[in-house]
C-alpha cells in the first residue's frame, strides 16, 4: 500500500461503532473471516502476530464470556495476556479511574481491553493512554465487538445484512448490545425494529434511525433476524415489570411467536439467556433457527480481528500508522 | 474619612428607571453621595470609565459555594448562599457565621435550609435562623418530596414573611436520572427523565403557594412547560417569582455529547426547544431574574464517568458576560439585564443593592459589553473551572467591581 493511502481502519480506539464508516464495519468484519477458519482447525490454533505484545483485560464489571472470549482471542494471536477485575483491583479501595487508566498506561500495555458499569467510561480512560483501547462495554452506552459479532453471525448465515429486517426485542433501555447493533446494522442497511415493553424504551429512539414497537406480535411480522437480549433480574421484581411470568407472556419468544416472523429467520442472544423468561429452550436450541453459540464463536474471530487490526501501527506494519 | 472617589466619563446604568445616561458617580465613605454631573470635590481619586458602563454591583440568588475571587471578578457585590454546605445551614449558628464569611469584599447572605440536614421531614428552625440573618429559606439542591412537609413549611414562611426557595424537579420521575430524556441521553446510553419533571413539581408548588399565600420562587426554571404554568400563576396573582442560569438559555443537551462533564448540570440541561422558551420567558418577564449557579467542582468531582461525576457548573466569574449575549440578541435591554442580575434578586431577599440613590451603598461594577475574550477552564479566577463553555470566545467583561465604595479583586 503507498504511504499516501488512507487506512482501512483508522482510528486508535474501538470505543463504540459510532463514528465508524460503514466500510470500515465491513473491513473488521472481512478481517474477521480468516480467525474462523484458523480457529476451527483442531491442531495448533496459534498465529502469534501480537507475540510480545501486552493485552490488559481492564473488567471492572463481572463478565465470565466476554472476557474468556477477550483472552482466548489474545491468546491465540500470541499476546501476553494479563486479566484485571475490579473486585481485586485497588478500585474498591477508592482510586479513581483515572489514576487506574494512568497506572495501567505506566505499564505499558500494548492494548487495553475494558469493561466498566458506567457509559463513557472507556472513552475517559482511552483519552488518558497512550495504546489502543477496546470497549468491552460500558454502562448502556456500547459493547462495539458484540455488535460486529452478531453482524458477523448474520453476514454469515444470510449472506448481506443489507435490505434485512431485524427485530432487537427485550430491555432496550439498559441494553448496550441494543444501542451498538442498531448504529451498526442501520449503517449496513437493515432495518432495524426494537420491540421493547414501555418501560424499558429509550426516550426518542427511532431519533437512531429504527422502528420502534411496543407490541411483540406487530414487531416479529416478517422479521429476518431476531435478536433478543438479557433481561436482568432486578428490573422483574416490580420497578420495570409487573413479572417474569407476566414478561415471559408478553415479550418471550416461543415457537408459536418465531412463527410470526419470516420462515428461515435467525434467531440469536447476546447470552447470558434466561431460559423461560425471554425465551424458551425449544426456540434457544431450534437446530437450524438458533445462532446462538455460532455467535460465541463468532465472538473469539472479531476480537482477534480488532486486536490484530489496532495494534498494527505498533507492529510497524506499512500503511497503518 | 477616607478620601471620595469618583467615577467619572461613565454611561450609568439605573435599572430601575430603565435608563443609560452619561456621567459619573461620587462616592462618599461607602455610599454614593452623587450620581450624573456633579462637581469634583478637592482631593478626590478619580477613575476614568472611558465610557464603560457603570450600574449596581450584581446580586447573585444562589451561589453553592463562598468563592471570592470569582464574585469580584464576575462583578458580584452580594451573593445569596444555598444551604447546601457542609454541614448544611440548618442552625442559627451556622447562618450567622456564614454570614460574616465574604466581608468586606462580597457580602454573603445566607439562605437557611427550609428542613433538618435538607432532609425533607422536619422543619428547620427557620425563624431562629431568620434571627441571626437567613434572608430566606430553600430545600437545597432537591424538591420537597412530601406534599404535607412542603405545606406546612410555605405557611411557616409566609408568616415569618420569607421567600421559599424551591428546587423545582420531581424526584420521583429524576430519581437516577443525569440527563433529560431525548435522543442524546439515548444515544449516550446516560439514565434521563423526562422534562416534565420540572412542570410537575412546579405545578404543585405552585398550588400550594396559592392555597398558603406564601412567595415561592423557583431558583431556575428551564422547561418551556413550566414556564407557561408560571406565567399563569402571575396572571391568577400567584405570589411566584424564578430564575434561570445562564447555561440554561444558552445551551441544549447537544453540550452533553462526548460526555462532557462539565456540562452535567442541576437541572440537566434541556431541548432546543426548552431554550428557546426560556429565552421568550425572559423577554417578557415570566422569568424574573438570572443567577449563577455557581457551583464550583475540581477535577476529583469532574474526571469521573459522567454519570458518577457530580452536577454543576462554575458561573459566577460569567455570569455578566453571559447575561450579554440576551442583550445582543434583542430579548432584554441593558438595564432590564442588570435589573435581572441586581434589583431584582436583591427586592426578593429583601437586602440592599441593585439601585442607585444617593445614599446607596456604593455597590457599582464597571464593564465593557464589547471586550472580547475567551473563556478558559484553566485560566479561572474562581475556585475550580468546571465551565461548560470552556473555549468559547465570548464578548463583554467586568473590568472593575466596587464593593462599599473599594475597589475589590
Amino acid at each position: 500500500m503507498p504511504a499516501s493511502a488512507p487506512s482501512p481502519f483508522p482510528h486508535r480506539d474501538l470505543t463504540g461503532i459510532y463514528g465508524l464508516q460503514p466500510h470500515e464495519i465491513g473491513f473488521l468484519l472481512d478481517e474477521a473471516e480468516q480467525w474462523i477458519t484458523l480457529n476451527r482447525t483442531t491442531a495448533s490454533k496459534h498465529d502469534d502476530r501480537l507475540a510480545g505484545l501486552t493485552l490488559i483485560n481492564a473488567f471492572f464489571e463481572n463478565s465470565t464470556r466476554t472476557l474468556l472470549s477477550f483472552e482466548i482471542a489474545g491468546k491465540r494471536l500470541g499476546a501476553d495476556v494479563v486479566n484485571m477485575h475490579a473486585a481485586q483491583s485497588s478500585v474498591k479501595k477508592g482510586e479513581t479511574l483515572i489514576d487506574t487508566a494512568v497506572t495501567l498506561n505506566a505499564m505499558r500495555a500494548d492494548v487495553i481491553v475494558i469493561r466498566h458499569q458506567s457509559s463513557g467510561a472507556v472513552q475517559l480512560i482511552a483519552d488518558k493512554v497512550d495504546c489502543p483501547v477496546l470497549n468491552a462495554g460500558d454502562g448502556r452506552h456500547e459493547h462495539p465487538t458484540q455488535a460486529l459479532l452478531d453482524a458477523l453471525t448474520i453476514r454469515r448465515r444470510k449472506g448481506r445484512i443489507g435490505g434485512l429486517v431485524v427485530a432487537i426485542c427485550g430491555d432496550v433501555l439498559h441494553s448496550r448490545v441494543a444501542r451498538s447493533n442498531i448504529l451498526a446494522l442501520t449503517a449496513l442497511g437493515a432495518e432495524v425494529r426494537v420491540i421493547a415493553p414501555p418501560t424499558l424504551m429509550p426516550a426518542a429512539i427511532e431519533r437512531m434511525g429504527v422502528i420502534p414497537f411496543t407490541n411483540f406480535d406487530a414487531g416479529l411480522d416478517g422479521a429476518d433476524v431476531v435478536m433478543m437480549l438479557r433481561l436482568q433480574n432486578e428490573r422483574m421484581a416490580g420497578a420495570y415489570l409487573p413479572s417474569p411470568r407476566e414478561y415471559h407472556a408478553l415479550y418471550g419468544l416461543t415457537p408459536e411467536r418465531l412463527e410470526r416472523a419470516a420462515p428461515d429467520a435467525l434467531v440469536m442472544h447476546p447470552g447470558p439467556m434466561n431460559r423461560g423468561v425471554e425465551i424458551t429452550s425449544s426456540v434457544a436450541d431450534h437446530p437450524t433457527r438458533s445462532a446462538i453459540t455460532e455467535q460465541v464463536e463468532m465472538g473469539v474471530a472479531v476480537r482477534m480481528a480488532c486486536l490484530d487490526v489496532l495494534t498494527r501501527g505498533r507492529r510497524g506494519i506499512e500503511g497503518w500508522a | 474619612m477616607t478620601t471620595p472617589l469618583a467615577i467619572i466619563n461613565a454611561q450609568i446604568i439605573d435599572p430601575v428607571a430603565g435608563t443609560v445616561s452619561d456621567g459619573g458617580i461620587l462616592i462618599r465613605d461607602r455610599f454614593i453621595a452623587a450620581v450624573g454631573t456633579f462637581d469634583i470635590p478637592e482631593g478626590c481619586e478619580t477613575i476614568d470609565a472611558k465610557r464603560a458602563y457603570v450600574a449596581p454591583g450584581l446580586v447573585d440568588l444562589g451561589s453553592f459555594a463562598i468563592d471570592m475571587r470569582a464574585f469580584s471578578a464576575g462583578g458580584i457585590t452580594r451573593a445569596a448562599l444555598m444551604p447546601d454546605q457542609s454541614p448544611p445551614l440548618d442552625h442559627a449558628a451556622l447562618v450567622q457565621r456564614a454570614s460574616a464569611a465574604g466581608k468586606p469584599d462580597v457580602w454573603i447572605h445566607p439562605i437557611a435550609a427550609a428542613t433538618k440536614g435538607l432532609l425533607g421531614t422536619d422543619l428547620g428552625e427557620i425563624g431562629l435562623m431568620q434571627a441571626a440573618g437567613a434572608c430566606a429559606v430553600a430545600t437545597g439542591r432537591e424538591w420537597i418530596a412530601d406534599s404535607g412537609v412542603m405545606y406546612r413549611l410555605l405557611s411557616y414562611a409566609r408568616a415569618l414573611d420569607l421567600v421559599v426557595i424551591s428546587h423545582a424537579e420531581d424526584g420521583g420521575l429524576t430519581a437516577e436520572a443525569v440527563a433529560t430524556d431525548g435522543e442524546m441521553a439515548t444515544r449516550l446510553g446516560l439514565a434521563s427523565a423526562p422534562a416534565i419533571a420540572e412542570a410537575m413539581a412546579v405545578a404543585r408548588d405552585l398550588a400550594l403557594a396559592a392555597q398558603t399565600g406564601a412567595h415561592i420562587h423557583f431558583r431556575q426554571i428551564t422547561t418551556a412547560a413550566a414556564i407557561d404554568l408560571i406565567r399563569a400563576a402571575k396572571k391568577a396573582g400567584t405570589r411566584v417569582s424564578c430564575g434561570i442560569s445562564p447555561a440554561h438559555f444558552l445551551l441544549s443537551d447537544v453540550a452533553i455529547g462526548g460526555f462532557r462533564t462539565f456540562a452535567r448540570l442541576s437541572p440537566p440541561l434541556r431541548c432546543e426547544d426548552d431554550r428557546k422558551a426560556a429565552i421568550a420567558g425572559i423577554a417578557d418577564g415570566t422569568i424574573d431574574l438570572i443567577c449563577s449557579s455557581h457551583d464550583p467542582q475540581g477535577p476529583e468531582a469532574k474526571r469521573l464517568p459522567y454519570a458518577d461525576a457530580e452536577a454543576g457548573m462554575a458561573g459566577a466569574e460569567t455570569l455578566l458576560t453571559l447575561a450579554l449575549v440576551l442583550v445582543r440578541d434583542g430579548a432584554i435591554d441593558l438595564p432590564g439585564m442588570i435589573a435581572k442580575l441586581s434589583t431584582t434578586p436583591a427586592r426578593l431577599l429583601g437586602v440592599p443593592g441593585g439601585t442607585l440613590n444617593v445614599g446607596d451603598e456604593a455597590d457599582l461594577i464597571m464593564f465593557d459589553p464589547d471586550l472580547p475574550w475567551r473563556i478558559d477552564s484553566d485560566k479561572m479566577a474562581g475556585s475550580a473551572g468546571n465551565t461548560p463553555f470552556d473555549g468559547l470566545p465570548v464578548q463583554g467583561k467586568v473590568l472593575r467591581t466596587i464593593k462599599g465604595g473599594v475597589p475589590v479583586g
